[in-house]
């Protein structure tokens, strides 16, 4: 346990200080980690599932808090909670199933849950509210949310039975454990996997002799030129530069180490390229769940040039970097000033700047995010196809629950 | 007044085309070896007008006071002889000019001795006389291609005026020769035909040469043409010597109807060959070779071009200004007043039009200033030439502004107008004070203006926004400081030029408060800025409006938050061209500057390795074109104007230009 705390500690640390960049390696650390506490996590007979969802929340919410900015963090927290549910949801019915075979004599409910037990019962309880978070909230599920606790009391009561099963109790809880960590496998894989999944789409998208304009650097985007170019497509790409981090240099020595036609441009140049330019392929920081990207600094621009001259303004996001919530004022709240010196040397304006009466004052900004609403984006390629901004929320709906939205 | 005719050296050149050179200047010992000219001898002895009082002249340098001529002019009205065309526009051009110079520009008519009236004739006699001359020099403008400022009107100017004179100097040549002598036509050219070549081959300019040799050139196409060709440079100099002597002068007043139409033509004409200044465009192989052999700064081309622009000069920085410092007290034929300025542009220690255009036209002056025309030469024509290389030469250094087009062309009208009676230093001295007159009046008194315009724009609590460094604006902002408004300035700056640092030294240092950052955090800024204030390159007959590589971006997303965008741009630098994008027109940069980035972002630097590998290229930009959708005002001299008034100014401003 402590190591699992220190580890923990740690990361929180490296995200604080930034030290972890990229929305898919924050990923990755983050499920990684998670799975780590899940695997230390020791559970409890009763609510294993609330025990682990408990332990995984205390967790997300330090990662968190550490970078709300990273909203890869949260979208990670929020599908391992899922992942947990889901399993348990899945457990739960197929203990049920068994039990509705093994005492089919038992025509109550209640009954049931008697003779498996209290674990059982409490997994029970679990998968219904479980049950109840995958369903959109209704009237039914909240009036079937109430009986539920009230009947705890009384099968808690009633532990007669309970002997017989208890070697099934330690297989359940043990099983429910393993099952949450293979699906936190699969979501590793998927995570890591999700360059390719979206890479093998590009070729239908990217035609002969195109003109492609990107910005910043992106893995994903990186990964779709090369495996468009790969399969023989002969295209040029322009990069912007991204003037205060330069993450276009480094995309533009990738792509032109791999053997493409690259042009490297300054930002402020964008708009007198475009109206050359077929297409704009960027990487997205973060999806929101109305169908708004958040990009690198400077993405807007592009965006709007993009719609000025009517060229299709293409984002390209894995699953984990989709984010259920909806932004309010994404452009500040989600947003995070740099270091000024990345524009202004320390001390530069040192002598110009009297700090007595009537003198002027100087303010650097540095933004490191833009965000671009979703009428500006043509088209959203995610590792399960492309859809359109509008349709976002919905494809957002299925990889988490309703529940763990707030954290 | 005959001190002042002595110093005009254009009768001289018109010798010096067709005599040669070895001859003593009097008229009575060259006339008789003009062979080839017999039919203009004839037309002096023979006219009857020869009588008229300088009729008797001795030389041709010394040619009477041509106001007591000019009145004899127009008592001659009956005259039947029809005038050569192109002169006849010419003058039709001078007189509207020279009248425009009396009223508009004061020292001009001051320099002139003669009173307004005879001032606005004797200039028309004086431009009729080189009327021919001038289509020489447009000629030689054609053979000095300066790099493409006016180059296709130079190429243009040559065939079409040739045409003109070709029908109507032929027709001309062929009645005078009808009415004077009994000689035939057949007679009369021939003997030119053959003498021609060779003299013209000894006696004419450099210039003149390379102009023939490209007309031949140009003749050799067409098989027939080339005789035509010699008749017509016969008949061509017919005219000219002719009009060396006074008496065909007094035919002019009749002109005919037909004639006079055609004068019109070819006034619209000449106005239409005045407009497209496009630039030279370096994909067109031929054409770069040969401007290439011509150039003084020898220009290595990048190596890894972008091939969305090889029609733009893609070369390499810096590498040649070592070499072309040293050669600053070696080279003879470009000023070195200009060959600093040229020097400094492709150094780049001059940026920013107004300062570039400023400091190329003081060079001019100075260059002017130390100007001497060549004993055989003509001074308008000569100085054209001149300026023409100049022109040419700072091109190659760095491709001119649209603002210094303009400026150029102004001087170019000024000097084409020059007054022929003025003696040289009065001549140059006019020219000084032109330039003098346009840094003042153009530039400084219309940034003056403009100021007081667009500070009433600015009121107490507004945060605005800048992009760049535009002199204009920043006097603007410090102006609005200085009168107690309050307000923040936001200044947006772009790689790799970084100008805003420069603005924003200045208003720190002045009191000012500011926010800086770069233009990819545009649309995080916008959000706090109530006016977009941008200084501009040129702004384009549509609206265009043609200025840093950036400005488009700036004023879109200013479009897009609704924040009102104010081009601040003076009246001179209007363009008439119209634009569409900023692909067609632009200027390419260093590609280097755009390839090194700043050392603190250590890893992105291993970049820098990668230049030699012919996939990557780098780009930089210098201009863009914001469409006309995106400005909400214009601040000009001419007050406070919409994009859509533009092409109205434009057109105002140009013919005030042309008249100026």
């Amino acid at each position: 346990m402590p190591d699992v705390q220190s580890m923990v500690a740690e990361f929180v640390n490296k995200l604080r200080k930034r030290k972890i960049e990229g929305s898919q390696a924050t990923a990755k650390c983050t499920v990684e980690l998670l799975r780590s506490v899940i695997s230390h996590q020791r559970v409890p007979h009763a609510n294993q599932a609330a025990a682990l969802i408990d332990a995984v929340k205390a967790v997300g919410q330090q990662l968190v808090a550490a970078n709300p900015v990273e909203l890869a963090v949260g979208n990670v927290v929020r599908r391992v909670l899922h992942i947990i549910r889901e399993e348990d949801l899945s457990l739960t019915t197929a203990a049920m199933a068994g039990l509705d075979l093994l005492d089919a004599s038992d025509d109550d409910d209640i009954d049931n849950c008697k003779g498996i037990g209290y674990p059982a019962m409490s997994a029970a309880v679990v998968a219904a509210a479980a049950r109840s978070t995958l369903r959109p909230p209704s009237l039914q599920t909240l009036l079937e949310g109430t009986p539920e606790s009230a009947t705890v009391p009384y099968t808690s009561s009633s532990g007669a039975d309970s002997e017989s099963k208890t070697a099934d109790k330690s297989s359940l809880t043990r099983k429910l454990k393993h099952d949450v960590i293979e699906g936190v496998n699969q979501l590793i894989q998927e995570i890591s996997g999700c360059h390719e999944q979206i890479a093998e789409q590009a070729i239908e998208h990217i035609h002969q002799n195109e003109v492609i304009l990107t910005l910043g650097s992106s893995r994903t985007v990186l990964e779709f030129l090369c495996a468009a170019k790969e399969k023989k497509r002969s295209f040029r790409v322009f990069v912007a530069e991204g003037a205060p981090r330069y993450q276009g240099h480094l995309l533009a020595k990738e792509l032109v180490a791999r053997g493409l036609q690259t042009t490297v441009i300054t930002d402020s140049a964008v708009f007198a390229m475009i109206s050359r330019v077929n297409m704009v392929i960027i990487g997205a920081h973060a999806v929101m769940a109305n169908g708004g990207v958040i990009g690198p600094v400077g993405v807007n621009m592009a965006a709007l040039a993009a719609k000025k001259h009517a060229v299709p303004f293409v984002v390209l996001a894995g699953s984990h970097k989709l984010c259920p919530l909806y932004p309010h004022n994404p452009e500040v709240l989600l947003n995070e000033l740099r270091s000024p010196s990345e524009l202004l040397d320390f001390g530069e304006f040192s002598d110009c700047l009297d700090f007595g009466a009537g003198s002027g004052s100087l303010q650097v900004v540095n933004p490191t995010f833009d965000y671009v609403p979703p009428n500006l984006v043509s088209l959203f390629i995610t590792d399960t196809g492309g859809h359109n901004p509008s349709y976002m929320y919905r494809l957002i709906a299925d990889y988490y629950s309703a529940d763990d939205l707030v954290m | 007044m005959d001190t002042r005719r002595g110093a005009l050296a254009v009768p001289k050149v018109r010798r010096v085309g067709f005599f040669t050179p070895t001859e003593p200047p009097p008229e009575s010992s060259q006339r008789p070896n003009r062979s080839q000219s017999g039919p203009v001898e004839a037309t002096t002895s023979s006219s009857p007008l020869s009588d008229s009082p300088s009729g008797n002249l001795i030389s041709p340098v010394l040619i009477p006071p041509s106001r007591h001529h000019s009145d004899n002019l127009t008592s001659h009205a009956a005259a039947p002889v029809p005038v050569p065309g192109p002169a006849a526009f010419r003058r039709y051009l001078a007189h509207d000019r020279s009248l425009h110079v009396g009223s508009y520009n004061a020292p001009d008519s001051l320099l002139g001795t003669s009173p307004p009236s005879s001032n606005g004739e004797f200039s028309e006699d004086s431009v009729s006389l080189f009327g021919f001359q001038r289509s020489d020099s447009t000629k030689l403008s054609a053979s000095f291609p300066n790099g493409g400022f006016d180059l296709t009107l130079a190429v243009r100017a040559p065939q079409e005026s040739e045409t003109i004179i070709e029908t109507a100097s032929a027709s001309e040549g062929k009645k005078k020769i009808a009415e004077v002598s009994g000689k035939s036509e057949s007679v009369t050219t021939k003997p030119q035909k053959e003498k021609e070549p060779k003299s013209l081959k000894d006696k004419t300019t450099k210039a003149e040469r390379r102009a023939i040799q490209e007309a031949q050139r140009a003749a050799k196409a067409a098989a027939k043409g080339e005789g035509k060709r010699h008749a017509d440079e016969s008949v061509e100099a017919n005219p000219g010597k002719a009009a060396k002597k006074p008496q065909p002068k007094k035919e002019r007043p009749p002109i005919s109807s037909s004639v006079s139409e055609k004068t019109a033509v070819a006034v619209e004409k000449e106005k239409r060959m005045d407009v497209p200044q496009t630039q030279m465009q370096y994909d067109d192989k031929s054409r770069v070779d040969k401007a290439k052999r011509r150039a003084v700064v020898e220009q290595t081309e990048t190596k890894n071009k972008v091939e969305l622009f090889l029609h733009l000069p893609q070369y390499e920085r810096g590498s040649q200004l070592p070499n072309l410092s040293s050669n600053f007290f070696t080279l003879d034929t470009i000023h070195h007043a200009v060959y600093k300025v040229g020097l400094q542009h492709l150094a780049g220690d001059i940026s920013g039009d107004n300062a570039r255009c400023i400091a190329m036209l003081q060079a001019f002056e100075e260059a002017i200033k130390d100007y001497t025309t060549p004993p055989m030469k003509d001074l308008t024509m000569d100085l054209t030439t001149k300026i023409n290389g100049y022109v040419s030469f700072l091109i190659e250094c760095r491709p001119l502004s649209m603002s210094m087009g303009n400026a150029i062309r102004f001087l170019k009208n000024q000097i084409r107008k020059l007054p022929v009676n003025l003696s040289e230093p009065e001549a140059k001295a006019s020219l000084c004070s032109d330039i003098g007159r346009f840094i003042d009046e153009k530039i400084i008194l219309s940034d003056k203006v403009i100021v007081q315009h667009a500070v009433s724009k600015i009121r107490d609590g507004e945060v605005l926004l800048t992009y760049g460094f535009s002199c204009v604006v920043e006097m603007i902002l410090l102006y609005a400081h200085e009168i107690g408004k309050k307000f923040r300035v936001v200044i947006v700056d772009a790689r790799p030029n970084l100008e805003g640092k420069k603005l924003l030294r200045r208003l720190v240092s002045r009191g000012l408060d500011c926010t800086y950052t770069h233009i990819n955090a545009i649309s995080y800024i916008m959000r706090e800025a109530t006016r977009v204030f941008l200084g501009a390159s040129s702004i384009f007959s549509n609206g265009t409006l043609y200025s840093k590589v950036g400005t488009a971006c700036v004023a879109m997303v200013a479009n897009a938050f609704s924040v009102p965008v104010i081009v601040c741009c003076e009246a001179y630098k209007f363009h008439e061209r119209v634009l569409l994008d900023s692909i067609c027109s632009n200027e390419l940069g260093d590609p280097d500057a755009v390839a090194n980035i700043p050392s603190f972002s250590t890893k992105a630097k291993q970049s820098k390795m990668m230049d030699n590998n012919k996939n990557l290229q780098f780009l930089n930009l210098m201009y863009d074109s914001t469409p006309s959708e995106y400005i909400s005002m214009i601040v000009s001299d001419y007050g406070m104007i919409p994009p859509t008034s533009i092409p109205v100014i434009v057109r105002e401003y140009r013919r005030e230009n042309l008249l100026l």
